[in-house]
C-alpha cells in the first residue's frame, strides 16, 4: 500500500545524520574544499555514527543492522546536504564492504570485513571510472586475465577516492565480454596510485588516478554474482547525495531571497525570483520520490535497473540545475566564494559523470 | 514504511478500469474528438449504469461523510483510507483511455466536489442524493468570468438577498460540463458570486443553482484545442433567484467572513491531483504508444548507457519516462497526504504543476519522435498532444500552481507575493 512515511528507525537515522551533517560537516565544508583536506577528528565522528559497521553482520564484527536501500537513500540525501566531499570521504569504506558482503565468498568476507569494523575510521575504495570519454560500466578498458589460477588486471583508472590511504580496493575490470569485480590490496605489485587529481569540484576528497600494471591477485579475490545490484545500489546512493547538495543550494538561495532586498522588496517576492525557487523545490522532491522508488524496488530484490538509472540520470540534470539557478539567485554574490553556492555548482556538475563513486 | 505499490484491492480496480478504458473508450476516442458537442449517450449510460453515480473525485454522497471517517479512524481497527490515492489511480485509467469522455462521465463532478468540501451535512443530503439514482446527471461549478481567470478573487457576479431567496446576476465561462448539468440531466452548477463586493474575498460565497432555475442560460459551448468531448459552457445569470439556504456552508459564512471563500479554494486541494492523475494517464498513453513504436522499429533504450553515449531518442525517451513517474509520484503523495488528513496545499500545486508541463512536453515530443505518422489523425497520438494540453492550464495554470508552491516555500502571503 502506497506510503511515502519512512519507519520510526529510518527516520531516527535520518535525525541523527542529518543533525551530525548541519552541525559538524556543513561548518568546515568551504575550509575542506579551499584547502583539499578534511579534518580526522570529523572523519572519526562520522565513523562513530557506525554508518559503515552497522549493515555488517555480527559475525564479522559488525551491528548485523539494516541493509535496506531506502535508508541508505535517506542516509545519503543527508550527507550530502552536508557537503558532498565529507559525504564521499566517509562513505569510502562501503565502496569495499557493501560489494564484498553482497558477493563475496565466505573466505573473503571473513578476510576483509572484520578491518572494516574497529573503532578507527578505515578507508576503502573502488576504481571503478577510467580517463576516456567512452567511459562506460558495461564496457571498461581495463581488463581481467586469468591465469594459473589467479587473474591479471591492467588498465588505468581514475577518480579513486582515498586511493593512497585506503586498504582495499574493490576494482572494477573487463572479463571477457562483461565486467568483474576484484577485492585488491592496495598495496599488491602492480597497484599503481598515481598523484593526487585536480578536478572542478569534489576539491575536499583526495581522488586519484590508479594505472593496472598486470596486477597479480588470486583468483579468490573476484567477487562472484551478478554486480548490476551494486550498480544500482551506487546509482540510487549518486541521486540520493545529488538530492542533498541541491537541497542545501535551494535552501541557502530561498534564505538569501527572503533576505536580500531590491526595489524596496525581498526579491523573493519577485516572481521571476519566486517561480526560480518554486521549481527547484518541485524538481528536488520529484529527484527525490524517484530515487526512493528505485531504493524500494532494490529492497524488494528486483531487478531495478531501469529505475536506478532513470532517477541518476534525472538526478544528475536537476542538481545542475538546481544550483545554477542557486548562483543566479544571488546574482554576482553567488559568483563570489564568500558564499556556499558557487562550491554546490562545483559540485553538483560532477554528477552527470559519476559512476560507481559511492556506495551506501 | 516507504512503499510504492498499489493494496491488492487497488490493484484489481486498476486491471478493471483499464479493461474498461481500452475496451470501451479507446475505440470510440477518435468518433467524439471529431464530433465536437455530440454526446456518447450510449457510452455515458453504461458508465453511469456501473458507477450507479459515485463519484470519481471529490466525494461521493457516502463514501466521504467526513463523520464516518473519523469514526473509523477512532476505532482504529480499519485499514487506513486509500479513498483519494485510488480515485488517482481510477483517474489515471480513465484518461488513459480517453481524456475527453473522461471528463463527460455523468458525476458528481467539481460541483460535487465543492458542495463536500463547503457544505453543511443537510446540504450534502439534498444536492447529492441525486447522484445514487435515476437518470445520468453532472454537477459543475463555474468561477472564470470573461473579466478574470486566476484572479479568483476577483469575482463580479453578484448575488443580492431579496427575503428568503438569493438573486444571482452575471455571467460565467469555461464552466466544464456547465450544459449537462443545466441542460442535459437534472443536476446543478456551484456558482461563485460577491455578496459584498467592497469586503473582498470576504464577500465571495459559492451558490448551488439548480438545472431548472429560472434565469439561468447557457449561451455557449466553446471550440476547443483539445478534450472536445467535455462540454465546456458559458452561463448567464439574469436575475436568477435560488433558494436561501443554496449558499453553501454554515449560516456564518453570511457573516463577512472568508469561509466560504476559504472553503470553496480548498476544493482546490483535493481537485489539482485529479486533474494531475488525468494528465498523467494522457501522458502515459502516449509513452505506452511510443516505446511499442521503437520495439517495432528495432530501437532499443539502453538505460545503463551512460548520458555522453546516448542517442537523441534514448536521452528524449528516457526524460518522458522520468517526468511522468516523478509526476505520478508527486501527485500519489499530494493525494496520500489527503487520506491520511493532512494538509496537502503545498503537494497538490507541486503536482498539478509538474503533471500539467510533463504531460504537455512529454506528448509534443511523442509527436515529434514519430514524425509524419504523429502528426498524423490516423492515430491518437495528435489528438492526447492537443487533449494535454488542458491539464496545464485547468484547475490553476501552471503558473498559478507555481505561485502557490512559492507562497508556501517562502512563507509567504498572497498580499506578500502576487
Amino acid at each position: 500500500m502506497i506510503s511515502f512515511e519512512p519507519t520510526e528507525d529510518q527516520q531516527l537515522v535520518r535525525d541523527t545524520v542529518a543533525s551530525f551533517a548541519s552541525n559538524q560537516i556543513r561548518p568546515i565544508a568551504r575550509d575542506a574544499d579551499e584547502s583539499g583536506q578534511i579534518p580526522d577528528s570529523v572523519v572519526q565522528q562520522a565513523w562513530e555514527l557506525g554508518l559503515i559497521q552497522s549493515a555488517i553482520p555480527e559475525e564479522h564484527g559488525g551491528y548485523g543492522g539494516d541493509r535496506s536501500a531506502v535508508t541508505s537513500a535517506l542516509v545519503c540525501e543527508e550527507l550530502g546536504y552536508g557537503d558532498l566531499s565529507i559525504a564521499m570521504h566517509v562513505l569510502a569504506p562501503r565502496l569495499v564492504t557493501y560489494p564484498v558482503l553482497e558477493l563475496g565468498s565466505d573466505e573473503l568476507r571473513k578476510e576483509v570485513l572484520p578491518d572494516y569494523c574497529g573503532e578507527k575510521f578505515v578507508p576503502g575504495t573502488a576504481a571503478v571510472m577510467e580517463p576516456s570519454m567512452g567511459f562506460d560500466l558495461n564496457d571498461l578498458q581495463a581488463t581481467a586475465t586469468r591465469s594459473n589460477g589467479s587473474y591479471k588486471l591492467s588498465g588505468a583508472k581514475c577518480y579513486v577516492p582515498l586511493g593512497s590511504e585506503a586498504r582495499h580496493a574493490v576494482v572494477y575490470a573487463r572479463e571477457g565480454d562483461g565486467t568483474a569485480a576484484f577485492v585488491v590490496k592496495t598495496d599488491s605489485p602492480g597497484f599503481e596510485v598515481a598523484e593526487r587529481e585536480k578536478i572542478m569540484g569534489l576539491k575536499g576528497l583526495a581522488t586519484y588516478e590508479v594505472m593496472l600494471n598486470d596486477c597479480t591477485v588470486p583468483a579468490s579475490a573476484r567477487l562472484d554474482g551478478d554486480l548490476k545490484p551494486i550498480f544500482n545500489r551506487s546509482r540510487i546512493a549518486l541521486a540520493s547525495l545529488a538530492v542533498g547538495v541541491a537541497r542545501a543550494a535551494f535552501e541557502y538561495a530561498r534564505d538569501y531571497a527572503k533576505d536580500r532586498k531590491a526595489f524596496g522588496v525581498p526579491i523573493a517576492q519577485k516572481q521571476a525570483i519566486a517561480f526560480m525557487l518554486a521549481e527547484m523545490a518541485i524538481e528536488i522532491d520529484s529527484t527525490r520520490l524517484l530515487t526512493w522508488e528505485a531504493a524500494w524496488k532494490l529492497d524488494r530484490g528486483e531487478d531495478a535497473t531501469r529505475e536506478a538509472c532513470l532517477a541518476k540520470n534525472y538526478a544528475a540534470e536537476m542538481v545542475l540545475k538546481v544550483t545554477d539557478n542557486a548562483v543566479q539567485v544571488l546574482g554576482g554574490h553567488g559568483y563570489i566564494r564568500d558564499h556556499m553556492v558557487e562550491l554546490w555548482l562545483r559540485n553538483g556538475r560532477g554528477f552527470a559523470m559519476f559512476e560507481g563513486l559511492a556506495l551506501a | 514504511m516507504i512503499d510504492f505499490e498499489l493494496s491488492e484491492d487497488m490493484r484489481g480496480m486498476r486491471d478493471m478500469i483499464n479493461q474498461v478504458a481500452d475496451q470501451t473508450m479507446r475505440p470510440i476516442s477518435r468518433q467524439f474528438d471529431e464530433e465536437e458537442h455530440t454526446d456518447p449517450t450510449e457510452w455515458q449510460q453504461m458508465m453511469w449504469d456501473v458507477s450507479k453515480g459515485a463519484s470519481i473525485f471529490g466525494g461521493g454522497p457516502e463514501k466521504s461523510d467526513k463523520k464516518s471517517s473519523k469514526e473509523k479512524k477512532s476505532l482504529g481497527t480499519s485499514k487506513p483510507s486509500e479513498r483519494n490515492v485510488g480515485a488517482t489511480v481510477t483517474i489515471e485509467e480513465l484518461s488513459w483511455g480517453d481524456a475527453g469522455l473522461y471528463l463527460s462521465i455523468p458525476n458528481a463532478g467539481l460541483g460535487g466536489a465543492a458542495v463536500m468540501a463547503a457544505g453543511t451535512p443537510d446540504q450534502k443530503k439534498r444536492f447529492m442524493a441525486r447522484f445514487g439514482e435515476g437518470d445520468p446527471k453532472w454537477a459543475a461549478m463555474a468561477i472564470t468570468e470573461p473579466g478574470f481567470g486566476s484572479d479568483s478573487a476577483a469575482v463580479a457576479t453578484t448575488a443580492v438577498r431579496d427575503g428568503d431567496q438569493w438573486v444571482l446576476n452575471g455571467t460565467k465561462i469555461f464552466c466544464t460540463s456547465g450544459q449537462r448539468a443545466l441542460d442535459k440531466s437534472e443536476g446543478f452548477v456551484v456558482v461563485w458570486a460577491t455578496v459584498d463586493k467592497a469586503a473582498g474575498r470576504a464577500g465571495i460565497k459559492a451558490f448551488v443553482v439548480e438545472h431548472d432555475t429560472p434565469g439561468v442560460t447557457v449561451t455557449k459551448v466553446e471550440d476547443k484545442l483539445g478534450i472536445r468531448c467535455s462540454d465546456t459552457a458559458a452561463i448567464v445569470l439574469e436575475d436568477a433567484r435560488i433558494p436561501l439556504d443554496n449558499v453553501l456552508g454554515d449560516p456564518e459564512v453570511l457573516t463577512a467572513s472568508k469561509k466560504g471563500f476559504k472553503g470553496a479554494m480548498a476544493t482546490f486541494d483535493a481537485t489539482r491531483p485529479a486533474v494531475a492523475a488525468s494528465a498523467i494517464g494522457i501522458g502515459r498513453a502516449a509513452v505506452d504508444f511510443v516505446r511499442d513504436e521503437l520495439v517495432k522499429a528495432g530501437v532499443e533504450i539502453r538505460y545503463e548507457t551512460p548520458v555522453m553515449k546516448q542517442t537523441a531518442i534514448e536521452r528524449d525517451f528516457m526524460d518522458m519516462e522520468a517526468n511522468l513517474q516523478a509526476a505520478r509520484l508527486l501527485t500519489w503523495r499530494a493525494a496520500w497526504m489527503m487520506d491520511r488528513g493532512m494538509q496537502n496545499n503545498l503537494e497538490a500545486s507541486m503536482c498539478k504543476s509538474k503533471a500539467g508541463l510533463a504531460v504537455t512536453e512529454v506528448t509534443q515530443k511523442a509527436v515529434e519522435i514519430l514524425g509524419p505518422l504523429g502528426y498524423s489523425r490516423k492515430l491518437l497520438l495528435e489528438k492526447w498532444m492537443r487533449d494535454a494540453k488542458i491539464n496545464d492550464i485547468f484547475e490553476g495554470t501552471q503558473q498559478i500552481n507555481l505561485m502557490i508552491v512559492a507562497r508556501r516555500i517562502l512563507d509567504y502571503s498572497s498580499s506578500e507575493l502576487n
